[in-house]
């Protein structure tokens, strides 16, 4: 019995040991010199773990009385988490020597996020959704504040914790009374629990409503947004970088995880939060960018507005509208995995750089890379050719089967008005005054990464490489 | 007209949170922080006379150290009671997953104590 259940989670069970194992190495033996390996070593079985799950055929399983789902969707999305959190590791290490904070506790903290937001996805049950996400969370916590002699680092670390905190609260009070009211932790129980009703009752309505806010706290979606660019300017920009991209699609799956496995009988009931959220999202996102001067705060703002549109999807409650979600979260990580292997060596004098303004006449500088970030910035905008316009066509269309037009108009308009922080960008950089230009050299995984990425926004035109019918396959394996 | 009022309830529910939630966290900035801050209002209060210092005084942070590191511990304990009480009947699953616990906060230990954490000078 123990021994299945050991099978259904080995992929997480691999990770947490490799994270103890390399913490004792980094204890005994490991000088902060020699951290560089780990840097190496965290990503490769982060990769190793993706490929697996990714190749291995296996039907839904699940462990631990329901508590672990392992479905399509749980696989679709761990994979996601594992390669974007792997190369934005890959991509860190550089700054971070560059930077003196080379130490080997880093990746350790990144890994053992990354199990948290695996045991996220696959929760079955109130309490293993608990506690994947804390394990997540505190490891943020920590690697938010990592630059511990910095004011603004820790005043990041310290707001994120306090908001954390209070989120994890609101939550875990919205799951007991759920508890309360259902009478089981249990996914399927409450599905169970909640059937054969018009609408939920009031106490179960309460209780979801309370778990969505502190979801909406953790994936920074408007009204709760306020700690997300704080936090995204004071933290090190490596970690600014992990945050934009896996948390991101871990959460995301997380509410749909509860909203559909849990609450998949009441959907007229929570469509019209997850609509409100993302509305209030994709208008905030879009019209409190365009003051920013500073590159990181812009990121935040854009990352609370493409949080809206992935809720656009899920607002559609329907298996078209999951795969949409599904597709939009890849494509949304892809962008932001290019933007800031850029961010990363914007420099001058050997100093991290962050202002937008710093990007003037970039295009003469680095004609390559410039163009490179204009193919992101004009996918990041949804620009027609470009596959972040078919992520966008997507989850509008998904709400428009459903009836929600007049989101649809709003996510429509909400997007061009977005439009403007990018192409100001695109603008400072081919047609900007000229001034001291950036002088950051790009190592080559950062290059291959913002290139590979700038080639998935233009070749996915063409074909997406699979991952629209996985996400539908993922979508199905949700729904059933 | 009630069905319909009825299904707008949980948007209902979120907006009064929302509000409730935002506006806590504007107010007590509003309550809390000081405004237009000078000199004087930002000083320790002392009665009578001036203040000696300043009353954030530094304080090692060793003391912090010892004490988070006691209160893990001291969890951890907490966890090891009912399972002791509770032995009999857990069977070897509730033997076993407890042992992995403590070894899992083994490697925690081993840490801080390589790490220097636990010495004092």
């Amino acid at each position: 019995m123990i021994g299945t259940d050991l099978t259904v989670i080995l992929p997480e069970l691999v990770l947490a040991l490799y994270a103890m194992a390399a913490l004792l190495w980094g204890a005994f033996r490991g000088k902060d010199a020699e951290a560089p390996l780990l840097f190496w070593l965290t990503p490769l079985v982060m990769a190793g773990l993706g490929l697996w799950i990714a190749l291995e055929p296996q039907a839904t399983a699940s462990a631990f009385h329901g508590g672990f789902v392992s479905d399509t969707f749980a696989r679709f999305s761990k994979v996601v988490v594992l390669f974007s959190a792997a190369v934005v590791l890959l991509m860190s290490a550089d700054y971070l020597k560059r930077n003196k904070l080379l130490q080997f506790e880093f990746p350790i903290l990144i890994a053992l996020s990354v199990t948290g937001m695996m045991m996220m996805i696959s929760a079955g049950d109130l309490m293993s959704l608990y506690m994947g996400l804390e394990l997540q969370s505190l490891a943020l916590y920590v690697i938010a504040a990592f630059r511990r002699d910095s004011a603004r680092s820790t005043e990041a670390g310290l707001k994120y914790f306090v908001l954390g905190a209070l989120s994890s609260g609101i939550l875990l009070y919205g799951a007991s009374l759920i508890y309360g009211y259902a009478g089981t932790t249990s996914f399927a129980g409450i599905l169970a629990a909640a059937k054969g009703e018009a609408h939920l009752s009031l106490g179960l309505l309460i209780g979801l409503v309370f778990m969505i806010v502190g979801m909406a706290f953790k994936v920074s979606s408007v009204p709760f947004h306020m700690w997300t660019p704080d936090v995204y300017e004071g933290s090190p920009t490596p970690v600014t970088a992990f945050f934009a991209t896996a948390p991101k699609v871990a959460a995301m799956a997380m509410i749909a995880r509860l909203l559909f496995d849990a609450f998949g009988t009441a959907t007229g009931d929570w469509t019209q939060i997850i609509a409100l959220l993302s509305f209030l999202s994709m208008v905030l996102g879009a019209f409190a960018g365009i003051g920013q001067k500073d590159i990181k705060r812009l990121m935040a703002y854009s990352s609370i507005g493409h949080m809206g549109y992935a809720f656009l999807g899920l607002t559609a409650g329907t298996a078209a509208g999951v795969q949409a979600t599904l597709i939009y979260m890849v494509v949304y990580v892809t962008m932001n995995v290019g933007v800031f292997a850029f961010i990363l060596n914007m420099e001058r004098d050997g100093q991290p750089v962050t202002e937008i303004s710093a990007l003037n006449m970039y295009s003469e500088v680095e004609p390559l890379r410039a163009a490179a970030l204009m193919v992101l910035m004009f996918s990041l905008a949804g620009v027609p050719p470009l596959v972040g316009f078919f992520a966008k066509l997507f989850v509008i269309q998904a709400a428009l089967n459903a009836g929600w037009v007049w989101l649809s108009v709003a996510a429509m308009l909400a997007s061009v008005v977005a439009a403007y922080y990018y192409l100001r960008i695109i603008y400072l950089m081919y047609f900007g005054e000229k001034q001291a230009p950036l002088d950051g050299s790009m190592p080559a995984i950062h290059w291959a990464a913002l290139m590979v990425a700038a080639f998935f926004m233009l070749a996915g035109v063409v074909s997406m490489f699979g991952v629209d019918t996985w996400a539908g396959a993922a979508a199905a394996s949700l729904l059933n | 007209m009630d069905g319909l009022l009825r299904a707008y309830l949980p948007v209902l529910v979120f907006l009064g949170l929302a509000i409730i939630i935002g506006a806590v966290l504007l107010l007590a900035a509003v309550v809390v922080a000081v405004r237009h801050p000078d000199a004087e209002k930002i000083s320790a209060y002392e009665c009578g006379f001036n203040a000696f210092d300043d009353a954030r005084m530094k304080f090692d942070v060793r003391f912090y150290l010892v004490s988070i590191l006691f209160i893990i511990f001291d969890l951890e304990v907490a966890f090891l009671f009912p399972w002791a009480v509770a032995f009999k009947d857990v069977g070897p699953l509730g033997f076993w997953s407890m042992l992995v616990f403590l070894a899992v906060l083994t490697v925690g230990f081993s840490y801080e104590w390589k790490k220097g954490a636990l010495e004092w000078e």
